[in-house]
């Protein structure tokens, strides 16, 4: 596989949110504007980076029998890192996503990286998977979020446009599944033809 | 390279030098971003205090005092003061009657008890409802108030307080922290 497709995988064919359905429960979480959505995106984007790129590296010297606790060290150590450096530095993005920036640990998207490429993979190749499988999530979640923020409250990053309220459903829980259904149903109907 | 055996030997080195490697970056990290967060934190609570008292020009934060709340826990209390004149208090104060968690907000008092202003600083409450209360249309209605005469108890419940439409749980604890800090400063005497 060259690595043009290995990058561009991540958005279409082998989108981690809309055609694997990884990490959902980031994705329901905190999507609830276009802004939180792309923030949550990219610090997913930043820990799966950095994770394939040390695991590709260190595949050959880790032993097999532990390499599941060793790459959730490394994992756990780049969210760690995501973490104090948003709380210092975006404490108001930091906030809104609050509990859900030390779960990207259990996300099933990194392990799954590690596991299934990283591990198998070049460090060339390993970079390229974690960016595209990065950028792939983070926009699906953009558009998750941007449609939430439309329609909930009729504004997108922040800037209003229709005014009053919106269909509140969207902002709230129950919004994230009908959307996330009807993006997923639409995907898989474009996959058809 | 050869791929590692998984003998014991090799399992628990690289294990070891693995998590080594992770602390010693994490330290490293922690060390960097430790100064930003606290100044962070400390802004966001000096901006709450600035918002919530008149214009003063001595450290509250460093003036700070606890007073017990009667509950069991007490409230840390914010005194600004205008060239060593005491000007009112920021109460930093709280309420678990919140729809969704605890709430906690900044009220700043007059010396004389009439509620200045209000800022909410954490809450969970539903997006769209209960977040209705850290607007001025909401909470607008305490301003200039004293709870002596004026109660803090939603009309629903017979008080004076237009509660938020559909989040009469999220007014009603807004009340209920407020009502708590009013009640401590009262209590703990004019100082």
């Amino acid at each position: 596989m060259n690595q043009l497709q290995n990058f561009t995988k991540g958005f279409f064919k082998e989108n981690p949110l809309l055609i694997l359905v990884l990490g959902c429960c980031p994705a329901l979480a905190t999507t609830s504007s276009a802004f939180n959505g792309l923030g949550m995106g990219i610090a997913t984007t930043f820990v799966l980076l950095g994770s394939n790129t040390v695991i590709s590296l260190l595949s050959d010297v880790i032993p097999d029998k532990v390499r599941i606790p060793a790459f959730i060290i490394v994992i756990a150590s780049f969210v760690t890192i995501v973490d104090l450096v948003m709380q210092a530095y975006v404490p108001e993005l930091y906030e809104t996503l609050g509990i859900f920036i030390p779960l990207i640990v259990v996300n099933c998207i990194i392990l799954g990286r590690a596991e299934a490429f990283a591990s198998k993979n070049s460090l060339l190749s390993s970079f390229i998977d974690g960016l595209g499988m990065g950028l792939g999530f983070t926009m699906a979640l953009g558009i998750l979020g941007s449609i939430r923020e439309i329609a909930g409250s009729g504004a997108l990053f922040g800037y209003k446009f229709i005014n009053g309220d919106g269909i509140l459903v969207f902002i709230l829980a129950p919004g994230a599944f009908i959307v996330l259904g009807y993006m997923i149903a639409l995907i898989n109907r474009l996959r058809k033809t | 390279m050869a791929k590692t055996e998984s003998t014991l030997r090799n399992m628990v080195l690289s294990l070891t030098l693995v998590a080594l490697g992770a602390s010693a970056c994490l330290g490293f990290i922690y060390e960097i971003t430790k100064g930003p967060i606290e100044t962070t934190a400390l802004n966001k609570k000096l901006d709450a205090i600035k918002q919530v008292v008149p214009d003063f020009n001595n450290n509250p934060y460093a003036e700070m005092f606890r007073l017990p709340t009667g509950e069991g826990d007490s409230l840390d209390v914010y005194p600004a003061k205008n060239d060593s004149v005491l000007v009112g208090y920021a109460v930093n104060t709280y309420t678990n009657k919140g729809f969704s968690g605890n709430i906690s907000m900044m009220a700043g008092f007059k010396t004389d008890g009439t509620i200045i202003n209000i800022t909410v600083l954490i809450h969970k409450e539903t997006p769209g409802l209960g977040t209705k209360m850290t607007e001025p249309e909401f909470k607008d209605q305490f301003m200039n108030k004293n709870p002596a005469e004026f109660s803090l108890v939603v009309k629903k419940d017979g008080g004076p307080v237009d509660a938020i439409t559909a989040a009469t749980i999220s007014s009603r604890a807004f009340c209920d922290a407020i009502q708590r800090a009013y009640n401590t400063l009262q209590k703990g005497g004019q100082k």
